[in-house]
Parts: C-alpha cells; structure tokens; sequence
C-alpha cells in the first residue's frame, strides 16, 4: 500500500524549486535564487495594488531579502533556523491592515515560509468559550485550521478584559502563546486592532509582545494617497471620474479628513459607493434616452457634490 | 509479538515525517482524519477509544500531527491509530489506518482451543496483555 504515500504538492514552495546541486563551499548565486522565487512578481504586486504603506512594504521587502539568505545559507550548510515572523498590525481604523494580511498569507507562501498559504480571520468570539472548558478546545480548534497559513487576529485587544479577572480570554491567550512558541513552524499569528488599545493589550501581557518579532505601524494616508485609493478602487470596479467629478472628489477628500469617524481608505470606499448610488439615481431618472458605455461607466461632480461634508452648516457645528 | 493491523503494518514504525506526509496525503483527498487509543488491539475490537473528535476542514498535517502527540502525551503505553474517513458517496468508509504509537513491551496473542462435540475444535485467540485490567495492561 505504499502507492498511497504522496509527496506535498507545492507548485509555489522554494524548497521544491531550489536546485539541489550546491553545497559545500561553492558560490551561492543569490540573485538567480531570488529570479527562481518569483519574489519580485510579489512585490511589484503590491506595489502596484497597494498605495502608500512605505514603512509595511519596507518591512515585507526585508522579510523576503532575510528568508531568501536563509535559503543561501542552508545551500552552504550554515544553520538556518525558521525566524519568527508572528506580527502585531496596528494602526487607525481603514488603514489596511486585514488586507495586508491577506497579502501577507500569499507572500509568505511564495516565500516559502508557510505551506498551504491560507489565512484563518478570527475575532474574540471565535477563540474564547462561554464557560468552563469551553475555551481550550475553540482555541485548539482555530489553531489547527490555520496550521500550514496565516492565523490572524483582529481587534486582538478584546482577548484580554482586565475589568473581569475571571474571563477566559487569558485562557485563550495562554494556549495562543504555548502555540506560538512550539509550532512556530507550521503558522504565522498576526494580532491587529488600533494603536492605543494594542498597545495597553501589550503592555499587560508582556510574554504576547515579547513572542512578537514585528511591530508594523500602519500610517494614515495622505490626501494624494486616498485620492489615488479612490482611482484604484473605481479602477478595480470599471468606474472612473470626469475630470470635474475628480477634481470635487479632491475637494471631498480636503474636507472629510477634518470630520470625525474619519476611517481612511474604507471612508473613501463608502464615499465611492454612494456616489455610485447616486449615479445611478441620475441615470435612471434619464430613461428616456439610449444609454452609451460611457454614461455607465463615468462619475460626475454632481455625485460628489451632493455629499453630507459638502453642507456647510454641518462645518460650522461640531457634531457629536 | 509485534501488532500488524490497518495500513502500512508490514512496514517498519514511521517517523513522524512519514507520519506527516501520509496525512497531508490524505488531507489533500479530502478525507477527514480522526485519532483513536486503545490498550485492548484484539484483531476483532473494532471499538477503539476516539481521542477527541474528528477533524474536519484542516488544511495542514501539522494540526493532526498535533493531536497525535497530545494523545501519546496522555497515553504513551497504548496502541494509537489514524483513521481517514472518505465520505463520498459510495466509499463512506475508512480509506486509511495506521498505527502511530505501540507498546515497546507486546505480549502478543494466545490460541485457545475448545473441545466441541464430534472432535470439533473451537479456536479463540486472547490478548496476553488483555487478563489484566484495564488501563494495566502495557
């Protein structure tokens, strides 16, 4: 019955494509290592995709240069062990940070690092039990299906309530870190939420921050970054601006920043979506006459200019 | 006596990696995988003990690999076997068991032969091991 025995297939994996004749002391040709990874094809993906983000791509970019040396280095017989890649994404709301993760899954995979390349998104609900013995067995259970991809925790600051010292979020915690620690090399945990909570999160539980080799900051976007989200998205949607209807998005933008519950990239995408509501509101009381691709596809300034943050007495009153 | 039951059982133990890539195999079939212990491996006991539930909607052999290491954690003198249940229809059976964890001490099986009438014999194999209690036995 061995015909049952299959090897892993892994089209993507670098230990399958790595060519198996170096070793010893001979040259190691990093750069034809990195042209056989395809890692460059996964960057430029992101960058293209992506907008802004400096210092995320920067840390992703050093991830790659730092899991390609290893591969060098195993080629030469030097110790390579798996480097800790579990991650903390915090930053303000609408900034990225699940779909980096989900990059983060492929990229890892492409890399080689993580085997199947899958991302798991949990949220408290999902790691911590209602009562008793209830906790360990949902955690453990999460914690193997992420196994071979990506475990990723958002909102991870709702794992610990310091006000009830009886919850069983520090249940959740313990086996999350037991995990961490010993499996290091079957899946990635990354915990995202808001800065100033992960950041209290962190600071009482100290072994979670310590198991964490990075720290990525996701900063807010400039007007010029949302505007080119906001492009990149109509893009994406086979939507595109008129140039009036660009240049009051511009204007929306200038002002939208100032009003609170401002989420960056997710404001700009609900901005797009009601403006694509209000096309076709437009569109639709112009039945009368025969519709071309372009009328479909384009959006004007009157979409924009009919927003809420275009009302000059909600400027002037500081709403709640 | 060395115990030779399920898949592979002519085959010397496996390693852990062999282990591994047997249920990633199984995995990528899409079968669900599932761990059971016993300390009675009688030929006819059917009836193992389950160690937790089955596993469904795993992606990677690390997570069962996992499981199997809880169960020799728990009981490392006991038999342990993997189970891979193909649901589709048609099959809804076992397509794979192997054994993962033995005894280091197997006793083996004694043959019992009964008089029946007519010179007739009756045989009955029992497990050295099984006439002591249970939990005792390895």
């Amino acid at each position: 019955m061995t015909t049952a025995t299959a090897p892993l297939a892994d089209g993507h994996d670098l230990q399958s494509s790595a060519p198996p004749n170096v070793a010893g002391e001979g040259p190691v040709d990093l750069a034809s290592l990195f042209e056989e990874s395809r890692i460059q094809e996964v960057l430029d993906q992101l960058d293209r995709e992506l907008v802004g983000l400096k210092p995320v791509k920067n840390r992703i970019r050093e991830i790659a240069a730092l899991l390609l040396v290893d591969r060098a280095r195993k080629q030469l017989g030097l110790s390579a062990a798996a480097p800790s890649l579990h991650m903390s994404f915090t930053g303000n709301p609408g900034t990225g940070k699940t779909t980096v993760a989900m990059r983060m899954a492929q990229i890892l995979h492409r890399l080689g690092y993580v085997r199947k390349g899958h991302l798991v998104a949990v949220t408290r609900d999902d790691l911590v039990g209602q009562y008793i013995g209830h906790t360990a067995p949902k955690t453990k259970e999460i914690l193997k299906r992420a196994m071979g991809g990506v475990l990723f925790i958002d909102e991870a600051y709702y794992l610990y309530r310091p006000e009830n010292e009886r919850d069983y979020g520090q249940e959740a915690i313990e086996i999350l870190l037991q995990v961490m620690e010993n499996q290091r090399d079957d899946l990635v945990v990354i915990v995202a939420g808001y800065q100033d909570r992960m950041e209290r999160f962190f600071h009482s539980n100290p072994g979670l921050s310590s198991r964490i080799a990075h720290h990525l900051e996701f900063p807010d976007y400039s007007a010029e970054e949302l505007l080119a989200i906001a492009k990149l998205i109509l893009q994406q949607s086979e939507y595109r601006f008129s140039p009036a209807a660009e240049a009051a998005f511009q204007d929306y933008i200038a002002r939208r920043i100032t009003l609170p519950h401002f989420a960056n990239a997710r404001s700009i995408r609900n901005a797009l979506d009601r403006a694509r509501l209000r096309q076709a509101n437009r569109l639709f009381g112009e039945r009368g006459r025969k519709l071309s691709r372009q009328d479909l596809v384009t959006l004007e300034a009157e979409e924009i200019r009919a927003s809420r943050v275009f009302d000059e007495t909600l400027l002037r009153q500081t709403p709640s | 006596m060395r115990i030779t039951q399920g898949t592979f059982s002519f085959l010397p133990d496996f390693t852990d990696e062999e282990i591994k890539s047997q249920i990633q195999y199984a995995i990528e079939q899409g079968w669900a995988l599932s761990i059971e212990f016993t300390d009675d491996a009688h030929p006819r006991n059917t009836y193992w003990e389950m160690w937790g539930q089955p596993m469904f909607d795993l992606r990677d052999a690390a997570a069962i690999l996992y499981e199997v290491n809880a169960c020799r954690k728990a009981y490392p003198g006991r038999y342990i076997k993997v189970n891979a249940f193909d649901s589709t229809r048609g099959f809804e059976t076992m397509r794979l068991s192997f054994i993962v964890n033995r005894p280091t001490d197997e006793p083996g099986f004694g043959l019992v032969r009964q008089e029946g009438a007519g010179r007739n014999i009756r045989y009955t194999i029992t497990g050295y091991a099984a006439t002591r209690a249970e939990g005792e036995r390895y």
